[in-house]
């Protein structure tokens, strides 16, 4: 299908590869022993480029869709609607003081927005953002993603405790507890899409979903398993993502602001774009794991380049979870927990035997029902189990009597 | 020997010296997790990407996390007056002295017994999943009872205090 289409019309080649040769044409300059490095480092720019572009617009979206949900304006002063607020945001960041409490463990306090700030960059090395348009095509991608995503985790202790205040370490505490309970499913819910697909590398993940019945593509979320690990996998990266209504970790109205309390200026724009940055990867993850990645949705939209379809995707993704932090409220520690323990672990291992059933049922029709019965029965049997009424009771303190 | 090899040793022993001679325990368990980091960037070295990941996963990702969470939860967090160096540290480094002779030993005796190889070997992601299914799947099925039955212990012992209601 693609190479018909790409052998029909230069062009659409030429529009879907512009920046690999973009790229190529500007290593084409320098001499042929420089050029690997050269080329990884005009991706490494790239990466480094949009993806801040991306969580300047976001910021801006974000409030804006806000705002309409809420029925205000949102930002609309600085610029055409408010545009350009984005750009006072950072200068008014960057010229703010710089205060570390007097108590806090400076060098701690000062590693800890670099850490994560880094180590979420790195996530983005192995994401394939377009045919061809992959930084390192590693063998063990996911593997590699979730090596840094476990990674963040530390940071945010090491802001927590090095502030030497108490709202900053509660919120550290439950920020990690938090991301070490989500990490699990959102481990499993992946390793579904490894057991179909045979293999870590996220390249070759999107291209066994870049296939087409009629106009339809083979993407991972159109099987029974597939959607059960992708709804599992959305409600693991939002709570990885400390989004509402998982944001605990910095609820305003209990903790002022979590685990980054004590930063402000430049080091809390860090920790801001971090938050983003890892939504960003978190999400192209999941678009690359369930949502066939860049290929196209049906088949005669081949024809739109590849980046395109990757990144709308990804904004797909941004936009339900502002949607979703517009309108749920805040979960409670207990329930958060009990759901993450009791409802969606379980789940998940289930869903890894219905994919194992789904591996070797072989194609036809009956595995379809086979799969979906057993998930939806799991799901009502283990909803009516789990989440019945009795278990909302009185609230039983532990220490705080 | 390249340098990158020579300049991952160096943090991967700097963060392991600053883990016994910090004071602080919470640093100490920060500069343990240097040291998992330049292990873990020494496996990427050689080639070694399913352990260098899963080096970082597990040992960062859950180990320090573990150890911070027991510093935290023990008020270890606070310093001692009386500093927090063992007394016996002297006997300590001769065990850990003894035990990186024997490693070593071990590590130097087995070079000559494996047959010199021309090509380096090489191990993929998908060469370890399968001898890990396969050749190797009952001491990773006792592995699994292993650990099913630390966490069950693990549940055993957080439930004791529920057992004597206030």
């Amino acid at each position: 299908m693609i190479a018909a289409s790409a052998a029909a019309n230069p062009f659409i080649v030429d529009a879907d590869q512009v920046f690999v040769l973009l790229r190529d044409w500007l290593v084409g300059f320098l001499p042929a022993a420089l050029r690997p490095a050269a080329g990884a480092v005009l991706g490494v720019i790239a990466i480094v480029c949009v993806f801040p572009g991306l969580f300047a617009l976001t910021t801006v979206f974000e409030r804006k869709g806000l705002g309409r949900m809420q029925n205000r304006l949102g930002p609309n002063r600085v610029g055409p609607f408010g545009f350009f607020q984005p750009i006072a945001d950072g200068i008014k960041s960057l010229t703010k003081e710089d205060i570390v409490p007097l108590r806090a463990n400076a060098v701690v306090h000062f590693l800890a927005p670099l850490v994560l700030v880094a180590t979420v960059f790195m996530g983005f090395a192995v994401l394939p953002m377009g045919r061809n348009m992959v930084l390192v095509d590693m063998d063990a991608g996911l593997l590699f993603f979730f090596a840094m995503g476990a990674a963040t985790e530390l940071s945010i202790f090491m802001a927590g405790w090095s502030s030497r205040n108490k709202y900053s370490l509660l919120g550290a505490m439950r920020a990690v507890a938090q991301m070490i309970s989500y990490e699990v499913v959102l481990l499993l819910s992946s390793v579904s899409v490894v057991m179909i697909s045979g293999s870590l590398s996220l390249s070759k993940i999107v291209a066994a979903q870049d296939q087409y019945s009629g106009v339809f593509p083979h993407w991972y979320i159109f099987t029974p398993w597939g959607l059960a690990g992708f709804l599992v996998f959305a409600i693991a990266a939002t709570a990885e993502t400390n989004r509402s209504p998982f944001d605990l970790p910095e609820g305003e109205s209990e903790l002022v602001a979590g685990y980054h309390i004590e930063y402000s200026g430049f080091k809390f724009a860090l920790f801001f774009l971090g938050e983003y940055l890892a939504m960003f990867s978190i999400s192209g993850l999941g678009t690359t794991l369930f949502l066939g990645g860049w290929s196209a949705p049906f088949s005669f939209l081949a024809w739109v380049p590849s980046w395109i379809w990757f990144f709308g995707k990804v904004m797909l993704f941004i936009f339900v979870f502002i949607w979703m932090r517009g309108t749920l409220p805040r979960l409670r520690q207990d329930q958060l927990m009990n759901f993450a323990w009791k409802f969606v672990l379980p789940f998940t291992l289930l869903n890894l035997v219905v994919t194992a059933l789904w591996r070797f049922m072989g194609p036809g029709w009956s595995r379809w029902i086979v799969c979906s019965l057993i998930l939806l029965a799991a799901y009502v049997v283990m909803g009516r189990l789990e989440m019945r009424s009795d278990h909302f009771g009185r609230r039983s303190y532990r220490y705080a009597e | 020997m390249s340098a990158i090899f020579y300049l991952l040793a160096v943090i991967t022993l700097a963060g392991g010296l600053a883990t016994v001679l910090l004071k602080q325990l919470v640093h100490c368990a920060l500069a343990a997790t240097v040291a998992f980091a330049g292990l873990a960037l020494l496996f990427l070295q050689l080639d070694a990407q399913f352990a260098g990941f899963a080096q970082i996963l597990v040992y960062i990702g859950a180990v320090a996390i573990l150890i911070v969470f027991a510093i935290l939860l023990t008020h270890g967090s606070h310093m001692p007056k009386d500093g927090v160096f063992s007394r016996s540290w002297a006997l300590g480094l001769v065990i850990a002295a003894g035990v990186f002779a024997i490693l070593g030993w071990a590590v130097l005796a087995g070079i000559s017994a494996v047959p010199r190889q021309n090509a380096p070997p090489s191990a993929t992601v998908r060469d370890i999943g399968e001898a890990l299914v396969g050749r190797y799947v009952l001491p990773l099925e006792i592995v699994a009872l292993l650990l099913t039955a630390a966490t069950i212990g693990a549940v055993v012992v957080a439930m004791h205090e529920k057992a004597s209601p206030r």
